[in-house]
């Protein structure tokens, strides 16, 4: 080992001890960003030393520093510029883009390091190494396909719709099984090219298929998912680089990414299998076209209900995400002030799978300046219910739905919901009477103390706003 | 570095076994107690910690020989630079939503 090697671990050392810190940072409000930060530089000085190592101090390094210089400003200009730009209403599509980028450059690491010794010789290369090598390729591999399908679904390119075909699950499992007997050849019989890409064709495409029968309201739990995946598709590559800072970061995120989803399921109450394989939100779909027609709705406008909240003790705002799609937020904001100043007590309920992903809505309305203290999580304020005179649901719907409560037949029974039924009056905001992102329908809506205002939440809390200003 | 791959010494692979198995703990201890209002960002932290791929990348473009090698490294160190500087940038985004203090008052 010489210095520089010596040096290269300590590097690889003091990288992984910022990646462990960081997210641990990240786990509490008041030190997250600094968190973020320190992860980000450790990963500019592993960046920069591999840099100056690899390629301006090793002899020859300098043929292909150009590959960096081409490849780096490019990646970082992309990235960069996706990450200012997008709204903060489509994080989560931006979290899927950015993980399938990284799954692809994991898949992308272990077909070179395959096509390298593969090309070298006829001779079969060594188990450990092909086992690694497979790994990152088959997840890294779906991982990609997978979260450009996310990306689809959360922006409307492709239907939210659980997609399924009669056979559907026939199809995944014989790619699983064409992915795991071309594994064991490649491994033991013959480490063909030719085979190798169809291996990685195949799981491609199980990258898709695995992810077009999931609704789109599961799409968070199946990036965070997918997130863990293209951790342990990093790990895998460690091995076959024998390189300790891929090895650690990969595991980390591999394992707490893990972690991660199961808290999200937990969540809603639901197992990751049945995420990942009840094509969720078929069923009741269908049920839900025909039962909305017999329910009896009542509607109000925007001034009575403004003179509702206006003259009420509590107001608790439950926001989904049609509050984020309209960006309803900073006139959410507004509305909390003018009710503030007419002395209500205003209160917003936070259910954990609001919106799209965990912890969305709470961005949402920390972007619009709504203090930490109003934002409250389900139990602590499912009690507080029947103390409020009126509970605004704007733009939310599976998580208020009391069938989960109550209809054993639901799709989303057992789900905790938040009881906003309890309430002296709910008035919900809604665009249309179309069923939620979970296809599922809500006695909600039929409650004799349930008024619906229909509308773009934007334009319906503005006037909602003009009307507590008048009242 | 890379020169070592084909034949990975059981030592090494071991050593990396074991540093794999003790670092999926602490992955698994670090996470298990958040708040839900930082699920998002902490995905987000998560997933550019995982474009440390871009120095697999690196690694392979430092030795790589041949165009079929040299585009996929080229690709990878471009994907692998989206997946960090993204990650980071955007989860820095998110958090910077969350700068006041509890009781913050604006």
């Amino acid at each position: 080992m010489t210095t520089l090697d010596i040096l290269t671990f300590f590097v690889y050392l003091a990288g992984s001890v910022t990646f462990i810190l960081g997210l641990k940072f990240l786990a509490s409000p008041v030190s997250a960003r600094r968190g973020n930060r320190l992860a980000a530089t450790g990963m500019a000085i592993v960046v920069g030393w591999v840099f100056v190592t690899e390629f301006l101090l090793r002899e020859g390094g300098l043929s292909t520093v150009w590959i960096l210089a081409v490849g780096i400003p490019a990646g970082a200009l992309a990235g960069a510029v996706g990450a200012r730009r997008v709204p903060m209403t489509a994080m989560p599509q931006m979290v899927a883009i950015f993980n399938g980028a990284g799954g692809g450059a994991a898949a992308l690491v272990a077909a070179a390091e395959f096509m390298r010794d593969a090309g070298s010789g006829a001779d079969l290369l060594p188990v450990t190494f092909m086992i690694a090598t497979l790994l990152g390729a088959v997840i890294g591999s779906v991982s990609f396909t997978g979260s450009i399908i996310a990306f689809g679904k959360l922006q409307g390119i492709v239907s939210g719709r659980p997609v399924t075909y009669p056979g559907d699950k026939v199809v995944t499992g014989a790619l699983l099984a064409g992915i795991l007997a071309l594994g064991v050849v490649l491994t033991l019989v013959t480490n063909s090219v030719p085979l190798f890409l169809l291996f990685v064709a195949l799981a491609l495409v199980l990258g898709v298929a695995a992810v077009m029968p999931i609704g789109g309201a599961d799409m968070p739990v199946v990036v965070s998912l997918l997130n863990s995946y293209t951790g342990i598709a990093v790990a895998a590559t460690g091995f076959v680089l024998n390189n300790y800072a891929l090895l650690v970061a990969g595991t980390l995120v591999g394992a707490s990414g893990g972690i991660l989803t199961q808290l999200m399921c937990r969540a809603m109450n639901r197992s990751l299998f049945n995420v990942l394989f009840g094509a969720f939100g078929t069923a009741g779909g269908a049920a839900a076209a025909g039962a909305t027609g017999d329910q009896n709705i009542r509607e109000i406008n925007a001034e009575d209900a403004a003179v509702l909240m206006a003259y009420g003790k509590k107001v608790i705002i439950v926001p989904g995400y049609g509050m984020a799609v309209a960006q309803a937020q900073q006139a959410v904001r507004e509305l909390m002030d003018l009710l503030i100043a007419k002395g209500v007590d205003v209160e917003f309920a936070i259910h954990p799978v609001a919106g799209r992903m965990p912890g969305h809505m709470n961005v949402l309305l920390a972007e619009a300046n709504v203090p930490y203290d109003r934002l409250k999580e389900m139990d602590e304020i499912n009690g507080d219910f029947p103390n409020a005179s009126v509970a605004l649901v704007i733009g939310a719907n599976d998580v208020t739905n009391p069938a989960a409560r109550t209809d054993t037949t639901s799709p989303i029974y057992g789900m905790p919901i938040l009881d906003v039924d309890k309430a002296e009056h709910v008035i919900v905001l809604k665009r249309s009477m179309a069923a939620g992102f979970a296809g599922i329908d809500n006695p909600l809506y039929a409650d004799p103390k349930t008024t619906m205002l229909f509308g773009d939440a934007k334009k319906s809390v503005e006037a909602l706003v003009s009307g507590v200003k008048a009242a | 570095m890379n020169e070592a791959v084909q034949t990975l010494p059981t030592e090494a692979l071991l050593q990396a076994l074991f540093i794999f198995v003790l670092t999926a703990f602490v992955g698994y201890e670090v996470v298990s107690k958040v708040p839900t209002m930082l699920h998002t960002p902490l995905m987000s932290g998560a997933n550019a910690v995982h474009g440390v791929i871009v120095v697999g990348a690196m690694l392979v473009a430092a030795s790589a020989e041949g165009p079929l090698r040299i585009v996929l490294a080229l690709l990878g160190v471009i994907l692998g630079t989206i997946n960090v500087v993204g990650g980071f940038v955007v989860t820095d985004r998110m958090l910077e939503m969350f700068k006041r203090r509890p009781d913050g008052k604006p």
